[in-house]
């Protein structure tokens, strides 16, 4: 870890004026991605902000009826919150899916929307990343790349977004608050983060001087039938092969409202409103959500190591579907407990 | 509103003044910003019960408790915690009695070499006070932060479990 000075700010506003004030400096929170990436040396700032005490913390109400979460308040504190469990389970199940208990309790909400790709050769600062040093090349397309997209690729850059938080927020249209240098803005989450194309070293459409505030959940949190299915290597601790966030609106046997988002597979929460549109008004069956997950996984590519993710991730999609349907017919809410492992 | 804007605590010289709470006894020090807790606790303090896994937030062995929650101090800068109420594995016991997850841990025989241990049962005191385990599945996912690479995973279960049940019969 290279050496670097430290400023701890109270407000807001300073926070952005300081960020400003220092092309190389970068923010701090609840630094379980930053350290790390500073101690493999990704991440090089000569200057670190530390916002932990502003005061981005609390978890409140929306005049419209949603759900403001403070970019600031843990991953943990945000799983456990009562509202959201209530109101919004698909989210809790989602970050309970992810990390550890103690990373949970440090990470804090926009950090973990601002996390970087875990694709090995960004890490390894021993070979070219096109993420890390834009132009020297991507080995992980004719390399090692078990982990990563089947969707949205390109020649630049194959690495996926690693959250399970984001694929729950993609699936709920959660809206991004920021505030910078002009004032304050509202990002929808599905233009918050991009796809690599010819810039892969950009992950997101968040400003350089710019501060993640809040993060607001619309009112319709779709609690009675959701599931979030995580596929991975070990039942826990382990990063998605391929996840699902489904949530559905139901009226008898029939679908009123669908939402589908995928993790694993692309360089961002993956939806595609087309494909999840084919359920509206349909029955639920398993050959209609085979049907839904034939669409998703339209044009999906696979690479030498990672062609699996592309049926992997369709069955995923139908189970998923199976689970957000069942639990209100079966009475059970605990149902959903399965949901979080593949068994 | 023509007062200053707060200034900022900002460090240029390359240390800075910090106090902890270190297992009840404030602490003053002076830390780079780039000290790690881990390194700050081993390092400079010789408390080495806090064992270096990984360094990377991958293993737990590191784990220690910051105003009563569970994180790890490989991934935790010092001079962050400035004020905070820092737990390690020598603060758990009271005089010569062993904290009951401490006791637990040596009736089941919940380690062959120790490393991970003082991360496992910090790790465990937290779950315990979080309240969220009720099942031995539920251990099993709120324990998967610390690794034994001795798979001694039974044992440590088990270990938890009966502090967890006996916690639970005593708030009856």
């Amino acid at each position: 870890m290279i050496n670097f000075s430290y400023v701890r700010t109270t407000d807001v506003s300073e926070a952005v004026r300081e960020i400003a004030l220092d092309p190389s400096a970068r923010f701090i929170a609840g630094g379980t991605n930053i350290i790390d990436l500073m101690k493999e040396n990704v991440a090089r700032p000569t200057r670190l902000i530390d916002i932990t005490r502003l005061p981005l913390n609390r978890i409140e109400d929306t005049p419209d009826g949603g759900l403001r979460l403070g970019a600031l308040c843990t991953n943990a504190d945000t799983a456990y919150d009562d509202q959201v469990q209530r109101r919004y389970p698909l989210l809790s199940k989602a970050i309970l899916a992810g990390a550890s208990a103690q990373l949970r309790n440090m990470a804090t909400n926009g950090g973990n929307l601002l996390q970087r790709t875990r694709c090995y050769y960004f890490y390894d600062t021993g070979t070219p990343c096109n993420k890390r040093e834009p132009g020297s090349g991507c080995p992980a397309i004719s390399g090692l790349n078990r982990l990563h997209a089947v969707l949205g690729a390109s020649e630049h850059c194959i690495a996926v977004h690693p959250s399970d938080m984001c694929v729950a927020l993609a699936a709920l249209q959660a809206i991004v608050r920021v505030q910078g240098p002009q004032g304050e803005r509202a990002i929808p989450y599905a233009e918050f983060q991009r796809l690599p194309g010819d810039t892969p070293q950009i992950d997101n459409n968040l400003g350089r001087e710019e501060i993640i505030t809040a993060i607001d959940l619309p009112a319709q949190g779709y609690p009675d039938h959701y599931a979030y299915l995580k596929v991975r290597d070990r039942t826990s601790y382990a990063f998605a092969l391929v996840s699902v966030a489904a949530a559905l609106e139901m009226d008898g046997d029939t679908i009123r409202d669908a939402r589908i988002a995928l993790g694993g597979v692309a360089h961002k929460p993956w939806r595609d409103n087309d494909a999840e549109a084919l359920l509206i008004g349909q029955a639920a069956t398993d050959q209609n959500f085979r049907c839904v997950a034939d669409a998703y996984m339209r044009g999906a590519r696979g690479y030498a190591h990672n062609t699996f993710k592309i049926e992997l991730a369709k069955l995923a999609i139908v189970r998923a579907l199976v689970q957000a349907v069942r639990m209100e017919r079966n009475g059970d809410k605990q149902l959903h407990r399965t949901t979080t492992e593949p068994r | 509103m023509n007062e200053p804007a707060p200034r900022a605590l900002t460090t240029l010289a390359s240390k800075t003044a910090i106090t902890l709470t270190l297992n009840g006894s404030d602490t003053q020090l002076e830390v780079e910003p780039w000290t790690t807790l881990l390194d700050l606790l081993r390092e400079r303090l010789d408390m080495t019960g806090t064992k270096k896994g990984c360094d990377h937030g991958q293993c737990g062995a590191c784990t220690v408790l910051v105003n009563g929650k569970r994180v790890l101090s490989c991934l935790t800068l010092a001079i962050m915690q400035d004020g905070a109420a820092i737990t390690t594995i020598e603060g758990l016991c009271t005089g010569d009695t062993l904290h009951a997850m401490q006791q637990a841990f040596i009736e089941h025989d919940a380690l062959q070499c120790g490393y991970c241990t003082p991360g496992q049962i910090c790790s465990a005191v937290a779950l315990i006070a979080e309240g969220k385990a009720r099942t031995r599945d539920d251990i099993r996912e709120l324990m998967s932060g610390n690794l034994c690479r001795c798979g001694a995973y039974p044992n440590i279960i088990a270990a938890i479990e009966q502090v967890m049940q006996r916690a639970e019969q005593q708030s009856r």
